[in-house]
Protein backbone atom coordinates (compact mmCIF):
# COMPACT_ATOMS: atom_id res chain seq x y z
CA UNK A 1 0.00 0.00 0.00
CA UNK A 2 2.73 2.40 1.01
CA UNK A 3 4.68 1.76 -2.16
CA UNK A 4 1.63 2.61 -4.24
CA UNK A 5 1.63 6.09 -2.72
CA UNK A 6 5.43 6.41 -2.85
CA UNK A 7 5.22 5.94 -6.60
CA UNK A 8 2.98 8.98 -7.04
CA UNK A 9 4.94 11.13 -4.58
CA UNK A 10 8.10 10.37 -6.56
CA UNK A 11 6.38 11.07 -9.90
CA UNK A 12 5.18 14.38 -8.52
CA UNK A 13 8.66 15.42 -7.42
CA UNK A 14 10.56 14.21 -10.45
CA UNK A 15 8.14 16.08 -12.74
CA UNK A 16 8.94 19.28 -10.86
CA UNK A 17 11.90 21.34 -11.99
CA UNK A 18 13.70 21.49 -8.66
CA UNK A 19 14.90 17.89 -8.54
CA UNK A 20 16.16 18.29 -12.10
CA UNK A 21 17.95 21.55 -11.29
CA UNK A 22 19.55 19.90 -8.24
CA UNK A 23 20.82 17.00 -10.36
CA UNK A 24 22.09 19.41 -13.00
CA UNK A 25 23.92 21.59 -10.50
CA UNK A 26 25.64 18.60 -8.87
CA UNK A 27 26.55 17.20 -12.27
CA UNK A 28 28.16 20.44 -13.44
CA UNK A 29 29.97 20.91 -10.12
CA UNK A 30 31.36 17.39 -9.96
CA UNK A 31 32.39 17.33 -13.63
CA UNK A 32 34.10 20.65 -13.04
CA UNK A 33 36.00 19.37 -10.00
CA UNK A 34 37.15 16.24 -11.78
CA UNK A 35 38.33 18.15 -14.84
CA UNK A 36 40.04 21.08 -13.16
CA UNK A 37 42.84 19.65 -11.03
CA UNK A 38 43.58 16.40 -12.72
CA UNK A 39 44.27 14.75 -9.35
CA UNK A 40 41.20 12.60 -8.56
CA UNK A 41 41.98 12.44 -4.83
CA UNK A 42 41.91 16.24 -4.61
CA UNK A 43 38.76 16.35 -6.69
CA UNK A 44 37.11 13.84 -4.35
CA UNK A 45 38.01 15.93 -1.30
CA UNK A 46 36.55 18.98 -3.04
CA UNK A 47 33.42 17.05 -3.95
CA UNK A 48 33.18 15.79 -0.37
CA UNK A 49 33.16 19.37 0.96
CA UNK A 50 30.49 20.29 -1.56
CA UNK A 51 28.35 17.26 -0.73
CA UNK A 52 28.62 17.88 3.01
CA UNK A 53 27.29 21.42 2.59
CA UNK A 54 24.82 21.12 -0.27
CA UNK A 55 23.16 17.75 0.33
CA UNK A 56 21.91 18.54 3.86
CA UNK A 57 20.76 22.02 2.83
CA UNK A 58 18.84 20.89 -0.25
CA UNK A 59 17.33 17.88 1.55
CA UNK A 60 16.11 20.04 4.43
CA UNK A 61 14.67 22.87 2.38
CA UNK A 62 13.22 20.64 -0.30
CA UNK A 63 11.56 18.21 2.11
CA UNK A 64 9.97 20.89 4.27
CA UNK A 65 8.72 22.81 1.23
CA UNK A 66 7.32 19.61 -0.24
CA UNK A 67 5.51 18.80 3.00
CA UNK A 68 3.82 22.20 3.20
CA UNK A 69 2.96 22.28 -0.50
CA UNK A 70 1.18 18.95 -0.29
CA UNK A 71 -0.64 19.64 2.98
CA UNK A 72 -4.16 19.62 1.53
CA UNK A 73 -3.35 16.47 -0.35
CA UNK A 74 -2.10 14.82 2.83
CA UNK A 75 -5.43 15.76 4.44
CA UNK A 76 -7.26 14.06 1.62
CA UNK A 77 -5.11 10.95 2.08
CA UNK A 78 -5.61 11.04 5.84
CA UNK A 79 -9.38 11.01 5.29
CA UNK A 80 -9.03 7.70 3.41
CA UNK A 81 -8.89 4.37 5.22
CA UNK A 82 -5.11 4.66 5.52
CA UNK A 83 -3.01 4.65 8.69
CA UNK A 84 -1.20 7.92 9.30
CA UNK A 85 2.08 6.00 9.52
CA UNK A 86 1.66 4.80 5.95
CA UNK A 87 0.97 8.31 4.68
CA UNK A 88 3.95 9.94 6.34
CA UNK A 89 6.38 7.13 5.51
CA UNK A 90 5.21 7.24 1.89
CA UNK A 91 5.87 10.97 1.78
CA UNK A 92 9.32 10.59 3.36
CA UNK A 93 10.39 7.68 1.22
CA UNK A 94 9.08 9.43 -1.91
CA UNK A 95 11.16 12.53 -1.15
CA UNK A 96 14.22 10.46 -0.26
CA UNK A 97 13.97 8.43 -3.46
CA UNK A 98 13.54 11.49 -5.65
CA UNK A 99 16.52 13.25 -4.05
CA UNK A 100 18.53 10.04 -4.28
CA UNK A 101 17.75 9.84 -7.98
CA UNK A 102 19.07 13.38 -8.41
CA UNK A 103 22.23 12.41 -6.50
CA UNK A 104 22.78 9.36 -8.65
CA UNK A 105 22.69 11.49 -11.78
CA UNK A 106 24.62 14.43 -10.35
CA UNK A 107 27.25 12.69 -8.22
CA UNK A 108 27.28 8.96 -8.76
CA UNK A 109 27.68 9.04 -12.54
CA UNK A 110 30.70 11.41 -12.58
CA UNK A 111 32.29 9.69 -9.55
CA UNK A 112 32.01 6.29 -11.16
CA UNK A 113 33.43 7.68 -14.42
CA UNK A 114 36.41 9.47 -12.88
CA UNK A 115 37.01 7.79 -9.53
CA UNK A 116 35.31 4.41 -9.45
CA UNK A 117 37.23 3.48 -6.32
CA UNK A 118 36.05 2.39 -2.88
CA UNK A 119 36.54 5.99 -1.76
CA UNK A 120 34.29 7.19 -4.57
CA UNK A 121 31.64 4.65 -3.63
CA UNK A 122 31.91 5.67 0.01
CA UNK A 123 31.32 9.27 -0.99
CA UNK A 124 28.18 8.26 -2.91
CA UNK A 125 26.96 6.22 0.06
CA UNK A 126 27.58 9.14 2.43
CA UNK A 127 25.64 11.50 0.14
CA UNK A 128 22.71 9.05 0.12
CA UNK A 129 22.81 8.55 3.89
CA UNK A 130 22.91 12.30 4.53
CA UNK A 131 19.95 12.75 2.20
CA UNK A 132 17.96 10.30 4.32
CA UNK A 133 19.11 11.86 7.61
CA UNK A 134 18.23 15.41 6.66
CA UNK A 135 14.99 14.53 4.90
CA UNK A 136 13.90 12.81 8.10
CA UNK A 137 14.98 15.80 10.22
CA UNK A 138 13.10 18.11 7.84
CA UNK A 139 9.93 16.08 8.33
CA UNK A 140 10.29 16.36 12.11
CA UNK A 141 10.44 20.15 11.74
CA UNK A 142 7.53 20.15 9.28
CA UNK A 143 5.17 18.01 11.39
CA UNK A 144 5.95 20.11 14.45
CA UNK A 145 5.45 23.56 12.93
CA UNK A 146 2.00 24.36 11.56
CA UNK A 147 3.32 27.50 9.93
CA UNK A 148 5.31 27.11 6.72
CA UNK A 149 7.74 29.96 7.43
CA UNK A 150 8.53 28.54 10.86
CA UNK A 151 9.02 25.04 9.51
CA UNK A 152 11.43 26.13 6.81
CA UNK A 153 13.13 28.44 9.28
CA UNK A 154 13.63 25.53 11.67
CA UNK A 155 15.03 23.45 8.81
CA UNK A 156 17.55 26.18 8.01
CA UNK A 157 18.54 26.37 11.67
CA UNK A 158 19.17 22.62 11.67
CA UNK A 159 21.48 23.10 8.71
CA UNK A 160 23.20 26.06 10.28
CA UNK A 161 23.80 24.13 13.48
CA UNK A 162 25.17 20.93 11.99
CA UNK A 163 26.98 22.63 9.12
CA UNK A 164 28.66 25.41 11.06
CA UNK A 165 27.88 25.79 14.74
CA UNK A 166 28.51 22.24 15.92
CA UNK A 167 32.23 22.46 15.09
CA UNK A 168 32.49 25.55 17.25
CA UNK A 169 30.60 23.86 20.06
CA UNK A 170 32.91 20.85 19.76
CA UNK A 171 36.03 23.00 20.03
CA UNK A 172 34.62 24.92 22.95
CA UNK A 173 33.63 21.81 24.88
CA UNK A 174 36.98 20.14 24.24
CA UNK A 175 38.76 23.31 25.36
CA UNK A 176 36.70 23.55 28.54
CA UNK A 177 37.22 19.92 29.44
CA UNK A 178 40.85 19.56 28.40
CA UNK A 179 41.88 18.32 31.83
CA UNK A 180 39.61 15.28 31.54
CA UNK A 181 40.04 12.19 29.40
CA UNK A 182 38.61 13.30 26.07
CA UNK A 183 38.01 10.02 24.24
CA UNK A 184 34.42 9.52 25.31
CA UNK A 185 33.52 13.17 24.99
CA UNK A 186 34.97 13.62 21.55
CA UNK A 187 33.35 10.45 20.25
CA UNK A 188 30.03 11.64 21.62
CA UNK A 189 30.47 15.04 20.01
CA UNK A 190 31.30 13.36 16.73
CA UNK A 191 28.26 11.09 16.98
CA UNK A 192 26.06 14.12 17.57
CA UNK A 193 26.74 15.53 14.12
CA UNK A 194 25.72 13.47 11.07
CA UNK A 195 27.68 15.75 8.73
CA UNK A 196 30.93 15.10 10.65
CA UNK A 197 30.18 11.39 10.65
CA UNK A 198 29.83 11.50 6.87
CA UNK A 199 33.08 13.42 6.52
CA UNK A 200 34.95 10.98 8.77
CA UNK A 201 33.57 7.97 6.90
CA UNK A 202 35.01 9.19 3.59
CA UNK A 203 38.27 10.43 5.10
CA UNK A 204 38.85 7.15 6.95
CA UNK A 205 38.58 5.47 3.59
CA UNK A 206 41.02 7.96 2.05
CA UNK A 207 43.25 7.70 5.09
CA UNK A 208 43.98 11.42 5.35
CA UNK A 209 44.00 12.01 9.11
CA UNK A 210 45.03 15.63 8.61
CA UNK A 211 41.57 16.48 7.28
CA UNK A 212 39.58 14.49 9.82
CA UNK A 213 39.69 17.05 12.56
CA UNK A 214 40.27 16.28 16.19
CA UNK A 215 37.25 14.06 16.77
CA UNK A 216 37.81 12.11 13.58
CA UNK A 217 41.47 11.49 14.42
CA UNK A 218 40.42 10.40 17.89
CA UNK A 219 37.96 7.94 16.37
CA UNK A 220 40.69 6.44 14.24
CA UNK A 221 43.09 6.14 17.17
CA UNK A 222 40.50 4.63 19.45
CA UNK A 223 38.63 2.26 17.20
CA UNK A 224 40.90 1.82 14.22
CA UNK A 225 39.79 2.35 10.65
CA UNK A 226 37.50 -0.66 10.28
CA UNK A 227 35.61 -0.36 13.56
CA UNK A 228 35.58 3.40 13.13
CA UNK A 229 33.77 3.07 9.82
CA UNK A 230 31.30 0.62 11.31
CA UNK A 231 30.70 2.99 14.23
CA UNK A 232 30.11 5.98 11.94
CA UNK A 233 27.76 3.99 9.69
CA UNK A 234 25.72 2.65 12.60
CA UNK A 235 25.39 6.06 14.19
CA UNK A 236 24.31 7.52 10.84
CA UNK A 237 21.71 4.75 10.69
CA UNK A 238 20.44 5.88 14.08
CA UNK A 239 20.35 9.43 12.72
CA UNK A 240 17.89 8.16 10.11
CA UNK A 241 15.83 5.85 12.29
CA UNK A 242 15.30 8.21 15.23
CA UNK A 243 13.99 11.23 13.30
CA UNK A 244 11.82 8.98 11.10
CA UNK A 245 10.37 7.44 14.25
CA UNK A 246 9.89 10.84 15.88
CA UNK A 247 8.19 12.34 12.82
CA UNK A 248 5.80 9.38 12.56
CA UNK A 249 5.08 9.49 16.30
CA UNK A 250 4.19 13.18 16.12
CA UNK A 251 2.24 12.91 12.87
CA UNK A 252 0.07 10.09 14.23
CA UNK A 253 -1.12 12.39 17.01
CA UNK A 254 -1.32 15.57 15.00
CA UNK A 255 -4.49 17.49 14.16
CA UNK A 256 -4.49 18.20 10.44
CA UNK B 1 -25.71 5.31 12.08
CA UNK B 2 -23.19 8.03 12.98
CA UNK B 3 -23.08 8.65 16.70
CA UNK B 4 -21.19 11.36 18.50
CA UNK B 5 -21.16 11.18 22.25
CA UNK B 6 -19.81 13.90 24.54
CA UNK B 7 -17.34 14.94 21.85
CA UNK B 8 -14.95 17.62 23.12
CA UNK B 9 -12.01 19.29 21.48
CA UNK B 10 -10.00 22.33 22.48
CA UNK B 11 -7.34 24.18 20.56
CA UNK B 12 -5.36 25.88 23.28
CA UNK B 13 -7.92 27.91 25.21
CA UNK B 14 -10.50 27.77 22.45
CA UNK B 15 -13.23 25.18 22.86
CA UNK B 16 -13.95 24.09 19.31
CA UNK B 17 -16.32 21.30 20.36
CA UNK B 18 -17.93 21.24 23.76
CA UNK B 19 -19.63 18.07 24.94
CA UNK B 20 -21.43 17.41 21.67
CA UNK B 21 -23.81 14.46 21.55
CA UNK B 22 -25.86 13.64 18.46
CA UNK B 23 -27.10 10.71 16.42
CA UNK B 24 -27.26 10.98 12.65
CA UNK B 25 -29.22 8.39 10.68
CA UNK B 26 -29.04 7.05 7.15
CA UNK B 27 -31.23 8.95 4.73
CA UNK B 28 -30.61 12.20 6.56
CA UNK B 29 -28.87 15.15 5.03
CA UNK B 30 -27.62 17.23 7.91
CA UNK B 31 -26.62 20.84 7.34
CA UNK B 32 -24.02 22.04 9.83
CA UNK B 33 -24.46 25.72 10.39
CA UNK B 34 -23.26 28.29 12.83
CA UNK B 35 -21.10 31.39 12.98
CA UNK B 36 -17.45 31.30 11.96
CA UNK B 37 -15.43 29.41 14.54
CA UNK B 38 -18.48 27.57 15.86
CA UNK B 39 -16.80 24.18 15.41
CA UNK B 40 -18.33 23.02 12.12
CA UNK B 41 -15.04 22.20 10.46
CA UNK B 42 -13.70 20.65 13.66
CA UNK B 43 -16.70 18.32 13.81
CA UNK B 44 -16.24 17.30 10.17
CA UNK B 45 -12.53 16.77 10.74
CA UNK B 46 -13.25 14.54 13.74
CA UNK B 47 -15.53 12.38 11.60
CA UNK B 48 -12.77 12.17 8.97
CA UNK B 49 -10.09 11.29 11.50
CA UNK B 50 -8.15 14.46 10.73
CA UNK B 51 -8.63 15.89 14.20
CA UNK B 52 -8.43 13.84 17.38
CA UNK B 53 -10.99 14.84 19.98
CA UNK B 54 -9.83 15.30 23.57
CA UNK B 55 -12.78 13.36 24.94
CA UNK B 56 -15.91 11.57 23.80
CA UNK B 57 -16.65 8.87 21.26
CA UNK B 58 -17.56 8.83 17.62
CA UNK B 59 -18.90 5.66 16.04
CA UNK B 60 -20.21 4.58 12.65
CA UNK B 61 -22.66 1.70 13.11
CA UNK B 62 -20.95 0.88 16.38
CA UNK B 63 -17.43 0.91 14.92
CA UNK B 64 -15.24 3.60 16.47
CA UNK B 65 -13.97 6.19 14.02
CA UNK B 66 -11.28 7.24 16.46
CA UNK B 67 -9.40 3.97 16.93
CA UNK B 68 -8.66 2.73 13.46
CA UNK B 69 -8.62 4.06 9.91
CA UNK B 70 -10.65 1.10 8.57
CA UNK B 71 -14.19 2.52 9.06
CA UNK B 72 -13.22 5.48 6.88
CA UNK B 73 -13.63 3.17 3.89
CA UNK B 74 -17.32 4.04 4.25
CA UNK B 75 -16.80 7.80 4.17
CA UNK B 76 -16.40 10.06 1.14
CA UNK B 77 -14.92 13.50 1.64
CA UNK B 78 -15.09 16.62 -0.45
CA UNK B 79 -12.80 19.24 1.10
CA UNK B 80 -13.42 22.96 1.01
CA UNK B 81 -10.24 23.56 -0.95
CA UNK B 82 -9.22 20.72 -3.19
CA UNK B 83 -5.52 21.03 -3.82
CA UNK B 84 -3.65 18.20 -5.43
CA UNK B 85 0.05 17.66 -6.07
CA UNK B 86 1.01 20.19 -8.77
CA UNK B 87 2.55 17.89 -11.31
CA UNK B 88 0.26 14.87 -11.08
CA UNK B 89 -2.20 14.51 -13.92
CA UNK B 90 -5.85 14.26 -13.01
CA UNK B 91 -5.86 10.79 -14.54
CA UNK B 92 -3.00 9.73 -12.29
CA UNK B 93 -4.76 11.16 -9.27
CA UNK B 94 -7.81 8.98 -9.93
CA UNK B 95 -5.53 6.02 -10.63
CA UNK B 96 -3.82 6.53 -7.28
CA UNK B 97 -7.07 6.82 -5.36
CA UNK B 98 -8.34 3.63 -6.98
CA UNK B 99 -5.13 1.86 -6.02
CA UNK B 100 -5.37 3.08 -2.45
CA UNK B 101 -8.99 2.01 -2.19
CA UNK B 102 -8.59 -1.33 -3.93
CA UNK B 103 -10.72 -3.89 -2.13
CA UNK B 104 -12.33 -1.43 0.30
CA UNK B 105 -15.62 -0.99 -1.53
CA UNK B 106 -18.23 -2.99 -3.40
CA UNK B 107 -18.86 -0.75 -6.37
CA UNK B 108 -17.63 2.48 -7.83
CA UNK B 109 -19.91 5.31 -8.81
CA UNK B 110 -18.63 7.15 -11.85
CA UNK B 111 -21.83 9.06 -12.69
CA UNK B 112 -20.38 12.39 -11.64
CA UNK B 113 -17.22 11.87 -13.67
CA UNK B 114 -19.39 11.67 -16.77
CA UNK B 115 -21.90 14.31 -15.73
CA UNK B 116 -19.28 16.90 -14.77
CA UNK B 117 -17.08 15.88 -17.73
CA UNK B 118 -14.13 15.29 -15.44
CA UNK B 119 -12.86 12.51 -17.72
CA UNK B 120 -11.84 15.27 -20.13
CA UNK B 121 -9.50 16.69 -17.50
CA UNK B 122 -7.51 13.44 -17.22
CA UNK B 123 -4.44 14.62 -19.20
CA UNK B 124 -4.21 17.95 -17.36
CA UNK B 125 -1.80 18.44 -14.47
CA UNK B 126 -3.41 19.54 -11.22
CA UNK B 127 -1.49 22.82 -11.32
CA UNK B 128 -3.28 23.97 -14.46
CA UNK B 129 -6.79 23.36 -13.11
CA UNK B 130 -9.02 26.30 -12.21
CA UNK B 131 -10.70 26.46 -8.81
CA UNK B 132 -13.97 25.19 -10.24
CA UNK B 133 -12.29 22.29 -12.02
CA UNK B 134 -10.60 21.28 -8.79
CA UNK B 135 -13.96 21.33 -7.04
CA UNK B 136 -15.33 19.02 -9.72
CA UNK B 137 -12.42 16.61 -9.25
CA UNK B 138 -12.96 16.70 -5.48
CA UNK B 139 -16.66 15.99 -5.91
CA UNK B 140 -15.99 13.00 -8.17
CA UNK B 141 -13.45 11.58 -5.72
CA UNK B 142 -15.88 11.97 -2.82
CA UNK B 143 -18.60 9.98 -4.57
CA UNK B 144 -16.32 7.54 -6.41
CA UNK B 145 -16.34 4.65 -3.96
CA UNK B 146 -20.08 4.81 -3.27
CA UNK B 147 -19.58 5.67 0.42
CA UNK B 148 -22.31 5.34 3.05
CA UNK B 149 -21.45 8.71 4.56
CA UNK B 150 -20.65 11.80 2.51
CA UNK B 151 -18.84 14.67 4.19
CA UNK B 152 -19.14 17.75 2.01
CA UNK B 153 -17.40 20.96 3.10
CA UNK B 154 -18.77 23.88 1.06
CA UNK B 155 -19.49 21.62 -1.93
CA UNK B 156 -20.99 24.26 -4.20
CA UNK B 157 -18.41 27.01 -3.64
CA UNK B 158 -16.66 27.93 -6.86
CA UNK B 159 -18.73 25.69 -9.12
CA UNK B 160 -20.52 26.98 -12.21
CA UNK B 161 -24.35 27.02 -12.03
CA UNK B 162 -24.83 23.96 -14.24
CA UNK B 163 -22.39 21.90 -12.17
CA UNK B 164 -24.02 23.10 -8.94
CA UNK B 165 -27.34 21.68 -10.15
CA UNK B 166 -25.74 18.38 -11.17
CA UNK B 167 -24.05 18.07 -7.78
CA UNK B 168 -27.19 18.96 -5.83
CA UNK B 169 -29.15 16.40 -7.82
CA UNK B 170 -26.49 13.80 -7.03
CA UNK B 171 -26.58 14.61 -3.33
CA UNK B 172 -30.37 14.28 -3.25
CA UNK B 173 -30.23 10.98 -5.11
CA UNK B 174 -27.63 9.57 -2.71
CA UNK B 175 -29.68 10.61 0.30
CA UNK B 176 -32.71 8.89 -1.17
CA UNK B 177 -30.61 5.76 -1.57
CA UNK B 178 -30.14 5.82 2.20
CA UNK B 179 -26.77 7.51 2.47
CA UNK B 180 -25.99 9.95 5.24
CA UNK B 181 -24.95 13.40 4.08
CA UNK B 182 -23.08 15.84 6.30
CA UNK B 183 -22.75 19.22 4.66
CA UNK B 184 -21.61 22.75 5.47
CA UNK B 185 -22.29 25.72 3.27
CA UNK B 186 -22.57 29.46 3.51
CA UNK B 187 -25.08 29.41 0.70
CA UNK B 188 -28.29 28.72 2.60
CA UNK B 189 -30.41 28.48 -0.53
CA UNK B 190 -28.29 25.52 -1.61
CA UNK B 191 -28.71 23.87 1.78
CA UNK B 192 -32.45 24.46 1.52
CA UNK B 193 -32.48 22.17 -1.49
CA UNK B 194 -30.22 19.40 -0.25
CA UNK B 195 -30.58 19.26 3.54
CA UNK B 196 -33.29 17.57 5.59
CA UNK B 197 -32.02 18.61 9.03
CA UNK B 198 -30.17 21.48 10.60
CA UNK B 199 -27.48 21.07 13.24
CA UNK B 200 -26.75 24.50 14.64
CA UNK B 201 -23.48 25.02 16.48
CA UNK B 202 -22.40 27.97 18.56
CA UNK B 203 -19.04 28.04 20.32
CA UNK B 204 -18.70 24.30 19.97
CA UNK B 205 -22.07 23.54 21.53
CA UNK B 206 -25.05 22.08 19.77
CA UNK B 207 -27.85 24.60 20.15
CA UNK B 208 -30.34 22.96 17.83
CA UNK B 209 -30.68 19.77 15.82
CA UNK B 210 -34.04 19.36 14.10
CA UNK B 211 -35.68 18.59 10.75
CA UNK B 212 -35.93 21.62 8.50
CA UNK B 213 -39.58 20.89 7.68
CA UNK B 214 -40.48 21.12 11.36
CA UNK B 215 -38.61 24.37 11.81
CA UNK B 216 -40.30 25.86 8.78
CA UNK B 217 -43.74 24.80 9.97
CA UNK B 218 -43.16 26.24 13.43
CA UNK B 219 -41.83 29.57 12.32
CA UNK B 220 -44.20 29.91 9.40
CA UNK B 221 -41.27 30.75 7.13
CA UNK B 222 -40.83 29.03 3.79
CA UNK B 223 -37.17 29.79 3.29
CA UNK B 224 -34.32 28.28 5.27
CA UNK B 225 -32.37 31.53 5.45
CA UNK B 226 -35.29 33.23 7.21
CA UNK B 227 -35.62 30.31 9.63
CA UNK B 228 -31.91 30.47 10.42
CA UNK B 229 -31.99 34.22 10.86
CA UNK B 230 -34.79 33.71 13.40
CA UNK B 231 -32.78 31.09 15.29
CA UNK B 232 -29.67 33.25 15.24
CA UNK B 233 -31.62 36.15 16.74
CA UNK B 234 -33.17 33.94 19.39
CA UNK B 235 -29.84 32.40 20.44
CA UNK B 236 -28.17 35.80 20.52
CA UNK B 237 -30.71 36.90 23.14
CA UNK B 238 -30.10 33.89 25.35
CA UNK B 239 -27.59 34.21 28.18
CA UNK B 240 -24.26 32.54 27.43
CA UNK B 241 -24.02 28.92 28.57
CA UNK B 242 -22.73 28.41 32.11
CA UNK B 243 -18.99 28.40 32.52
CA UNK B 244 -18.52 30.33 29.32
CA UNK B 245 -19.40 33.78 30.57
CA UNK B 246 -18.02 36.46 28.33
CA UNK B 247 -14.88 37.93 29.79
Amino acid sequence: MMLRIVKYVAIEILRGRIALAYAGFLLVASLGLFNLGGDTAKALVGLLSLVLMIVPLVSLVFATTHFYNTQEFVELLAAQPLPRTTILLAQMIGVMLALAAALLVGIAVPVLLYAGTVTGLTLIAVALLLTAVFTALAFVAAVLARDKARGIGAALLIWFYFGLLHDGVTLYVLFLLEDFPLEGISLTLLALNPIDLGRVLVLLQMDVSALMGYTGAMLKDLLGTGTGKLFATLVLGAWIALPVGAAVWIFRRKDL
Amino acid sequence: MLEASRLTKSFGRLRALDDLTATLRRGQSVALIGPNGAGKTTLLKCVLGLVRPDAGTLTLDGESLLDSPAPRRRIGYMPQIGRFPDHLRVGQLFEMMREIRRGTHERTDEDLITALQVDRLAPKTARTLSGGMRQKVSACLAFLFDPDVLVLDEPTAGLDPVSVEILKEKIRAQRERGKLILVTSHILSDLDEIATDVLYLIEGRMRLYRPIAELKAESGETRLDRVIAGIARATADEPPPPGKAAS
